[in-house]
């Protein structure tokens, strides 16, 4: 009876040691074949512009949540059986949001996101084109009135 | 005009940074894309009786609290308590989804703190859970009779938040239900 708490700690101390060791070799050595090197090429560059979505600034490439693993998973699961980048994309994004794509795409909800650049370097050239000609004035109308000085004395 | 200028600029700064202040909290909330769609098919066996199984058809007719929890999940020990008295209440029915648990586990658990799952299904691959959008526990989706997903709430739910947000969804739901 005065063992079973020793003999418990052991137990324990095992476990512990055995999780560690095996989620370590979990993370090391992913457990994913692929059939070819187009298949895993087209893979890494997708999970590459997948975001994770538990590990919010982590890609799926990079993250090392339980959730991502899974998604791995997914994401070749899928390709293996025939689907386009696009509809793996797609499926996540029904799942998970526009927010898991770091690549967002041209929507409604991503035109400001998209045309904002544009558009405030159409504002910025507008006003530097402004200024350019208001300076450009000033200066024609400074050159000007010395001219007009020194033609004050030929008029003398 | 130029004598303003700075404060116009200030001006425009202090609402973008109030604006970003004002949704700190939520900056990690992924709005999920299945809020008014028809909630994902699934087929599960339920957690200590894996030779039934329950499908989204045979959930369809009521509307019902979906919540995804794991004996794993420490958040979910906290949120326990709410559910334990949302079931009792019987505003509606809560169903769980375990999710990436062992079932013994799942059922010492629920045996320490409580059962309020008069359904509890177990998603041992976490293959459902993907379909749902889920990416961490708990979460509670309420679903209504039609199998449509109405809301989502990621994280610990609390009465707080079942007052503000749920209660008056399950008002629109009823009143829908009747309309028709």
């Amino acid at each position: 009876m005065g063992n079973k708490p020793m003999k418990n700690t052991f137990i324990y101390l095992i476990l512990g040691i055995s999780i560690t060791l095996f989620s370590a070799f979990s993370v090391a050595a992913p457990p994913l074949k692929f059939d070819n090197e187009v298949q895993e090429s087209r893979f890494n560059s997708l999970v590459a512009e997948l975001r994770c979505a538990v590990c919010q600034n982590q890609s799926l490439a990079d993250s090392d949540a339980e959730l991502a693993q899974d998604l791995r998973r997914e994401v070749l699961n899928l390709i293996r059986s025939g689907k386009t980048d696009d509809q793996v994309k797609d499926f996540l994004v029904q799942r998970y949001g526009e927010f898991v794509l770091y690549r967002p795409r041209l929507e409604q909800s991503t035109y400001l996101l998209w045309l904002g650049p544009a558009v405030f370097f159409l504002i910025a050239a507008l006003f530097i084109g402004l200024v350019i000609r208001k300076r450009n004035q000033q200066f024609l109308e400074d050159k000007n009135r010395p001219n007009n000085k020194d033609e004050n004395p030929h008029d003398d | 005009m130029k004598r303003w200028l700075p404060l116009i600029a200030f001006a425009v700064l202090a609402l973008l940074l109030g604006f970003g202040l004002k949704n700190a909290g939520t900056k990690n909330l992924i709005p999920s894309p299945l809020i008014d769609k028809s909630a994902p098919d699934f087929n599960l066996p339920l957690v200590g009786q894996p030779e039934v199984f329950v499908s989204k058809a045979d959930l369809l007719g009521t509307t019902y609290l979906l919540n995804v929890w794991g004996s794993w999940c420490v958040a979910c020990r906290v949120e326990h308590p709410f559910m334990n008295q949302l079931s009792r209440s019987g505003i509606l029915p809560v169903y769980g989804l375990n999710w990436k648990d062992e079932p013994d586990e799942a059922i010492a658990w629920l045996k320490q703190f409580g059962d309020p799952y008069s359904i509890n299904m177990s998603d041992y691959s976490g293959r459902t859970a993907i379909d749902f959008g889920v990416y961490g526990a708990p979460e509670s989706f309420i679903i209504d009779s039609r199998g449509n997903v109405r809301y989502k709430h990621v994280g610990v739910l609390n009465q707080q938040i079942f007052e503000r947000e749920i209660r008056p969804l399950l008002a629109t739901i009823e009143g829908e239900v009747s309309g028709q």
